[in-house]
């Protein structure tokens, strides 16, 4: 007998190991993020008012819309369950004034999903973080809007335009901590950044290294630079940055040496612009450059697999 | 150097249960190859009559041990086999008689020295119990003018969830496991031995920490409960510190990894001469109504053992030979049970979830206990990139798994390794 015949043997399934998997998925991790996002959304709301939280929906459901939409045209399956583009949506908002018109929300929400995500292949292939580039785009484009800041606490329609602490260069220490200022809104309160930090490091979504590495940079660039290193942390998009999105998997090194690298890296660039080019802010371009040197990081802090001969190693 | 792993669910409900006896099965099938190495040349055919011990299987060449009849009565067949792994061999059928007369040929074989040792080992049909199933006398049988062997790692992680054949081993013949481990030191001129169990096994780890107390050459380690603990190589450095790099074999370290049944299954051939006819085996799956630790003949079918153990094996959507991160899925329920089979575990649910897209979050790379790049290795391979999969070392994959358990996409990232392998030889 040369051939089995297997038709008759039939009802088992056949197929490679492992045999089980853990319980994390995508959407899981998605919804840590989302989760996490949720103290420094409250924030905004109360410093901004409800204007704040109605930017945020409406960046989400454009986002999530897009999605879908662009799912449809490429005759992809569905992704917006994995929740990626609801956490785009509540990022791109985090990085909006609380008086941009809506309709320039959308074209952000455009550019990120449309553009960023899913002309490139769609989740898992985008080259940058689509809500910063969907910022950096609206910058560019509605300047005024986009620097258009509000007082804290001010809810009326006709917004009082004040300046970021990072152009007065003034603020209490407590009040940027606890987000008593003018910015985006979600880069107001470092405290309620710090709040998702923690619940995403003891979820174990994201490693500290990236972080830590953007603001440490920070801290030492501004103490040698002769700046404010605690004001320059505080103020403005650092933490917003780097805790969300420098620490984002699609866009950043896979490796802790890498997820390093890429977190000194935007801490320098941030500082080098805030301190001697003509933006107010860097935290989106050094988030930007640093995406695009993501691949060359990555190929460059390959691991080293166990029992290759290498200098010093165990023997 | 901590090295990488990761944590599973034990599911090790059978650790308490007392191995029983398998009533004797009317056929046992024997595939002449179980196991890493050249299939044997069936030495019996249609019509003859064997004994328990006989031989029914050899061949000459080096990488090999014998295969005996596990029961008494007649060959009804020589046919072809599909193995698992695709490959065929013989296989041969023997009808029992319920006799269960011993052949002739089993007596204590006469042990003085390394060869007559090593000789006995590989009369005695032994392969490595823990699942590859190398020929044991090829791990023993090494040249002692070039290499010098100083530990014996007995591995007794068993890291896989379910199984727990080689916990009972420790509980039900410590006696024989020290006895083995002692032996090995002897006839081989090994200086000392170490015993690597995870610490999930508090019971053996107490009889063998009694049991080796007056043998000072013997350490008990006991280990994280961590997968993949027993791999060899992960086993090895967390025993003795040495790091078996690439290409090389624990010999090379000077070390010996040897599986802790193996040891057992050594000193009792020793002492009463009945080669490895048969095994035990842990039965459980969510199907499986009574989840045991089983001794049957080696050829059983495994749907017996699966009954015995009140399995409806109708409810079977996947039935495993071996744990659940490395075990091989059997197609026919009456694959026979072969040398390297430490656990038979059936499942009612056999959909795998639907993959989606790489996120690049890093946990396979993280998990990874060798320090490759799984998310990496499979875009390399998707591209039939074959620089890519060289320099990122696809080679040295184990196939441990590690890295589509904890994936959260759910890819297939260990099976792209072994396809990559199998590109770039």
């Amino acid at each position: 007998m040369a051939y089995y015949d297997l038709d008759n043997k039939g009802k088992l399934t056949v197929s490679p190991s492992p045999h089980i998997n853990s319980s994390a998925t995508t959407r899981g991790i998605m919804l840590h993020v989302l989760i996490a996002l949720m103290p420094a959304l409250g924030v905004s709301v109360w410093v901004f008012g409800i204007r704040a939280l109605i930017l945020t929906l409406w960046t989400v459901v454009c986002s999530v819309g897009f999605e879908a939409l662009c799912c449809k045209l490429r005759k992809r399956p569905l992704t917006v369950g994995d929740l990626s583009a609801a956490v785009t949506g509540v990022l791109l908002a985090f990085n909006l004034p609380s008086t941009l018109p809506l309709w320039e929300a959308a074209i952000g929400a455009f550019v990120s999903i449309a553009v960023v995500k899913q002309l490139f292949g769609g989740l898992g292939q985008n080259f940058a973080n689509p809500a910063i580039v969907g910022r950096i785009v609206l910058m560019l484009s509605f300047t005024a809007d986009m620097t258009h800041w509000v007082k804290p606490f001010d809810s009326g329609v006709d917004a009082v335009t004040s300046a970021t602490p990072l152009v007065t260069k003034e603020g209490a220490y407590l009040d940027l901590f606890l987000g008593r200022c003018g910015g985006c809104l979600g880069e107001v309160s470092a405290a309620a950044l710090l709040v998702g930090f923690i619940y995403l490091l003891i979820v174990k979504v994201i490693t500290p290294h990236a972080t830590l590495g953007f603001v440490g940079t920070v801290f030492l660039f501004s103490l040698i630079a002769g700046e404010d290193p605690v004001f320059q942390i505080l103020a403005g998009g650092v933490m917003l940055g780097a805790v969300f999105m420098a620490t984002d998997y699609v866009t950043t090194p896979i490796t802790p040496l890498g997820k390093i690298i890429f977190g000194v890296g935007c801490g320098i660039i941030t500082c080098v612009i805030r301190f001697y080019a003509n933006y107010a802010e860097g935290v989106s371009f050094s988030i930007l450059i640093m995406n695009i040197l993501t691949p060359y990081i990555d190929r460059f802090t390959e691991t080293k697999p166990l029992g290759i001969a290498k200098k010093g190693a165990h023997s | 150097m901590k090295l990488s792993g990761i944590f599973l669910p034990h599911n090790k409900g059978t650790q308490d249960s007392a191995c029983v006896k398998l009533p004797l099965p009317k056929t046992v099938r024997i595939p002449m190859l179980m196991g890493i190495g050249a299939p044997c040349v069936p030495l019996v055919i249609k019509g003859d009559k064997v004994k328990v011990g006989d031989f029914i299987g050899d061949t000459d060449k080096l990488m090999a041990a014998p295969i005996h009849s596990p029961v008494s009565g007649t060959v009804t067949a020589v046919e072809d086999h599909l193995l698992l792994n695709g490959r065929l061999c013989k296989l041969v059928v023997i009808e029992t008689d319920g006799e269960q007369s011993i052949s002739p040929d089993v007596m204590p074989p006469n042990v003085r020295d390394k060869r007559s040792f090593c000789d006995a080992v590989r009369i005695s049909g032994c392969v490595g119990l823990g699942g590859a199933g190398l020929p044991t006398h090829i791990k023993l049988n090494y040249d002692q003018n070039t290499r010098k062997i100083n530990c014996l790692v007995i591995n007794a992680a068993e890291c896989e969830p379910y199984i727990t054949s080689d916990c009972r081993t420790m509980i039900e013949q410590p006696d024989s496991v020290v006895d083995g481990i002692q032996q090995t030191l002897k006839y081989l001129d090994i200086e000392r031995a170490v015993i690597g169990i995870e610490d999930n096994k508090p019971e053996a780890i107490r009889i063998m920490t009694e049991k080796t107390a007056s043998d000072g050459r013997i350490e008990i380690k006991v280990l994280k409960s961590k997968y993949p603990q027993g791999a060899e190589k992960v086993m090895a450095y967390n025993t003795t510190g040495r790091l078996i790099g690439d290409r090389q074999l624990p010999l090379d370290k000077g070390l010996i990894v040897m599986n802790v049944s193996t040891a057992a299954f050594i000193s009792d051939y020793i002492r009463t001469g009945m080669p490895l006819v048969s095994r035990r085996v842990t039965v459980d799956g969510d199907v499986v109504g009574n989840p045991m630790n089983i001794e049957a003949p080696i050829g059983t079918p495994i749907s017996e053992l699966l009954k015995f153990a009140d399995t409806d094996i109708e409810k079977a959507k996947k039935i495993l030979m071996g744990g659940p991160m490395m075990g091989l899925c059997v197609y026919d329920p009456d694959t026979p049970l072969i040398k390297t089979n430490n656990a038979i575990l059936a499942f009612g649910e056999s959909r795998k979830k639907p993959q989606t897209a790489c996120i690049s979050c890093g946990r396979c790379v993280s998990a990874c206990p060798i320090k490759l790049m799984p998310c990496r290795l499979e875009k390399a391979f998707d591209a039939h990139d074959i620089d890519t999969l060289r320099r990122l070392r696809a080679d040295l994959c184990m196939n441990c798994g590690a890295c589509s358990y904890v994936c959260p996409a759910r890819r297939s990232l260990a099976e792209k390794n072994q396809l990559a392998k199998m590109l770039i030889k």
